[in-house]
Order: C-alpha cells, then sequence, then structure tokens
C-alpha cells in the first residue's frame, strides 16, 4: 500500500525514537537520587553515611508535634514508618500544618535531627470547598 | 493518501473561521471566568489562592496536548512528505509556548502563597521548563531556516527529541518524589476535585482550546497567503 521510501522513513523515525527512549530512560534511571525532590524519613534512616551537604526531607508532619516558641519552631516529620526531628527558626509557610505534608530544606544532625533552613508547605490533591470538607470530617 | 482538499476550499474556511472561533472564544471564556472566579466556592485549604488553578491546569494542558499534536503531524509529514502537515505544525506551535509559559508563570504565582517559595528544582516544573526550551527551539528553527527542506527535517526532529519529555512531565510526580501535587483528575479512578470546582477548569479548558484555534487559523491563514502569492510553493 505505502512505498518503499515511505517505510524506510517510517523505520527511520521509529528507531530515533526507541533508540531516544532507551537513553532518557537510562540517564533518569542513574540519576534518581538526584532527580527526586526530597527524600523520606525511611530513606534518611538507611543512609550509609551522613554528609554535611544540604538535603530535603519531606513527609507529613505528625499530629500534635509541632511546638512554637519565640524564635524556634520544633517538629516531627513522619513517613508512618519512620520519624525525624526537625528545627527551624524562621518563618512558616500558610499552609505548614499538622497532619499535612511538609518539605525542610537544611542538613542532618543525626539520623533523628535536622536542622532546617527553610520550610516548604506541601500541598495535596485533595480540592474542595469548606463545607465539603466538614461533611467529610463528621462521618 | 493522506491528501487534504485543494488549498483554495481549506483557504475559504481559515479566512472566515475566525470570526466565529473568536464569539465563541469570547463567550466560553467570560462563562468560564464568571464561574472560575465568582461562582467556584474557594478550597477548605488554600481558599482563594485555588483560583489561579483554573488558568494554570488547562494552559499545562494546552500546552501538552499542542506539542503532541505538533510531534504527530510532523512526524506524519516527514514519512509522507507532505508540506501542509508542516504548515500546520509551524501555526499551531506559538500557542502552545504562550500557554506552557502562562502555566509556569501561574504556578510560580501560586507557590509563593501556598508553599512558600516562587521556584523549586522538582520533576514536574523542572520537565515544564524543558518542554518551555523545546517549544522555543521549534519557533527558532523556523526562523533561522529559509530552506524548506532543512526546516521541515530539523523541525521534525526537535519535536522528536521534545516529545521524551512529555510522558515525563505527565508521570513525573508519580515516578518522583516532588514538590508538585499529584494528577487530581484520573480518568480511570474517581478524581480528588470536587465536582464544583471540576466544571469551572472544564469550561476553562474549552476557553483556552478555542483561542490555540483562534491563533491557529490566523496564522494558517497567513502561511496560504504566502503560497498563493508565490504561485509556486504549492502544497
Amino acid at each position: 500500500m505505502y512505498g518503499r521510501k515511505v517505510k524506510l522513513r517510517f523505520l527511520f523515525v521509529s528507531t530515533i525514537l526507541l533508540i531516544l527512549i532507551l537513553t532518557v530512560f537510562l540517564v533518569l534511571k542513574s540519576l534518581e537520587e538526584n532527580v527526586v525532590y526530597f527524600q523520606s524519613p525511611s530513606e534518611i534512616k538507611s543512609l550509609t553515611e551522613l554528609t554535611n551537604n544540604k538535603i530535603r526531607v519531606g513527609g507529613m508532619v505528625k499530629k500534635n508535634s509541632i511546638s512554637m516558641n519565640s524564635d524556634e519552631v520544633n517538629f516531627i516529620i513522619t513517613d508512618f514508618k519512620n520519624e525525624i526531628n526537625v528545627t527551624y527558626s524562621g518563618a512558616v509557610p500558610n499552609l505548614f500544618e499538622e497532619g499535612k505534608g511538609v518539605v525542610a530544606e537544611g542538613v542532618l544532625k543525626d539520623r533523628n535531627f535536622f536542622s532546617a533552613t527553610k520550610i516548604l508547605a506541601k500541598h495535596d490533591e485533595n480540592y474542595m470547598p469548606p463545607e465539603v470538607k466538614a461533611a467529610l470530617e463528621e462521618n | 493518501m493522506l491528501k487534504l482538499p485543494e488549498p483554495n476550499k481549506i483557504f475559504q474556511i481559515t479566512s472566515k473561521a475566525p470570526k466565529y472561533v473568536l464569539f465563541l472564544f469570547v463567550v466560553v471564556l467570560s462563562v468560564g471566568l464568571v464561574e472560575a472566579l465568582i461562582l467556584s466556592p474557594e478550597d477548605y485549604k488554600q481558599s482563594d489562592a485555588v483560583r489561579i488553578m483554573y488558568v494554570h491546569v488547562p494552559a499545562a494542558w494546552i500546552s501538552l496536548g499542542i506539542f503532541s499534536s505538533i510531534t504527530i503531524l510532523s512526524i506524519s509529514g516527514f514519512i509522507f512528505k507532505n508540506k501542509n502537515f508542516f504548515l500546520i505544525s509551524k501555526s499551531l506551535a506559538p500557542s502552545g509556548f504562550i500557554f506552557n509559559i502562562i502555566a509556569l508563570v501561574t504556578g510560580s504565582i501560586w507557590g509563593k502563597p501556598t508553599w512558600g517559595t516562587w521556584w523549586a528544582w522538582d520533576a514536574r516544573i523542572t520537565s515544564m521548563l524543558i518542554l518551555a526550551l523545546f517549544y522555543a527551539l521549534y519557533l527558532i528553527s523556523w526562523r533561522i531556516y529559509k530552506n524548506k527542506e532543512k526546516v521541515f527535517k530539523i523541525s521534525t526532529f526537535i519535536t522528536i527529541l521534545g516529545i521524551i519529555n512529555v510522558p515525563i512531565i505527565k508521570y513525573s510526580v508519580d515516578w518522583w518524589n516532588t514538590l508538585h501535587q499529584p494528577a487530581s483528575i484520573n480518568i480511570l479512578s474517581k478524581s480528588s476535585i470536587h465536582s464544583s470546582m471540576l466544571y469551572p477548569l472544564l469550561i476553562m479548558t474549552a476557553a483556552f482550546a478555542l483561542f490555540s484555534l483562534l491563533i491557529f487559523l490566523m496564522k494558517y491563514n497567513t502561511e496560504l497567503i504566502k503560497i498563493k502569492n508565490k504561485g509556486l510553493d504549492r502544497l
């Protein structure tokens, strides 16, 4: 139905696409550690060695874990398997709340203590009006 | 195979359609904006900041859709040696690029009050920036190369390189930890966006799609006029 040249060109484009997909896949696979924006507390626990480099830890702010005093905020980031204590001094974003997602940027003191220099609130994928939220909570 | 109607017939449509599309666009956009900015409820958590989503998400969808379209058109044009496909993709690209920029800018404006930062080098945002670069590269290639055969090949190659990025954008939020939230709208499973917010979003998407169609028709019409004037450069 199609000419030989059409088939050849089709084959040419398909080969290029396949090679590119494979290349990109392998590159991203090997760069995985750098592509992730943050690490979970469990991943921090399983680190073989601690660095002094700036890293990010993300997870949920544990319920009833936030304690604020005049110049410091302390809270716990949990992924429901492991936890990490975070200390931070500075302003927190509006959406920073207990039971909600958070990403902290800073340095590890040890496997359990993290000193943050920046706090980002992570918004989840749920969008709803306040009344619906209230109704959900009642149930 | 794959012969489109005569250029003259297409020209008749592209020169008349824009005013109707413009009218439809204004109507749908007005409805969409009233729905999105006034009638739709505020979010339980981010309150009025949610309204940025009604521009951000449709813009991102359209920019991804247009890049996929220009890739398919360019590859088809290359395989079947059809000049018309290249002209269609050339005319589609500018609005895709604009919506890509709009998605990045509105995302940034939303990020400051919600996340607490204008910009984050997470996988979703970075891959979206890369898409904008591919759009720019594609548009520049049409400006640099005057030789038709050359520009067809080079622009097609750029779309092939760029299309790899499109599934990465889509799945970046599932494959890696990102600051950006995962998709709220799922075709196969239940969506995590309330219907009172979903409808304005869909209306705004329709409005943006109409805007892209309008720009496309105007751009494509210009291309056809160029061909008519030359007379020799037939489709």
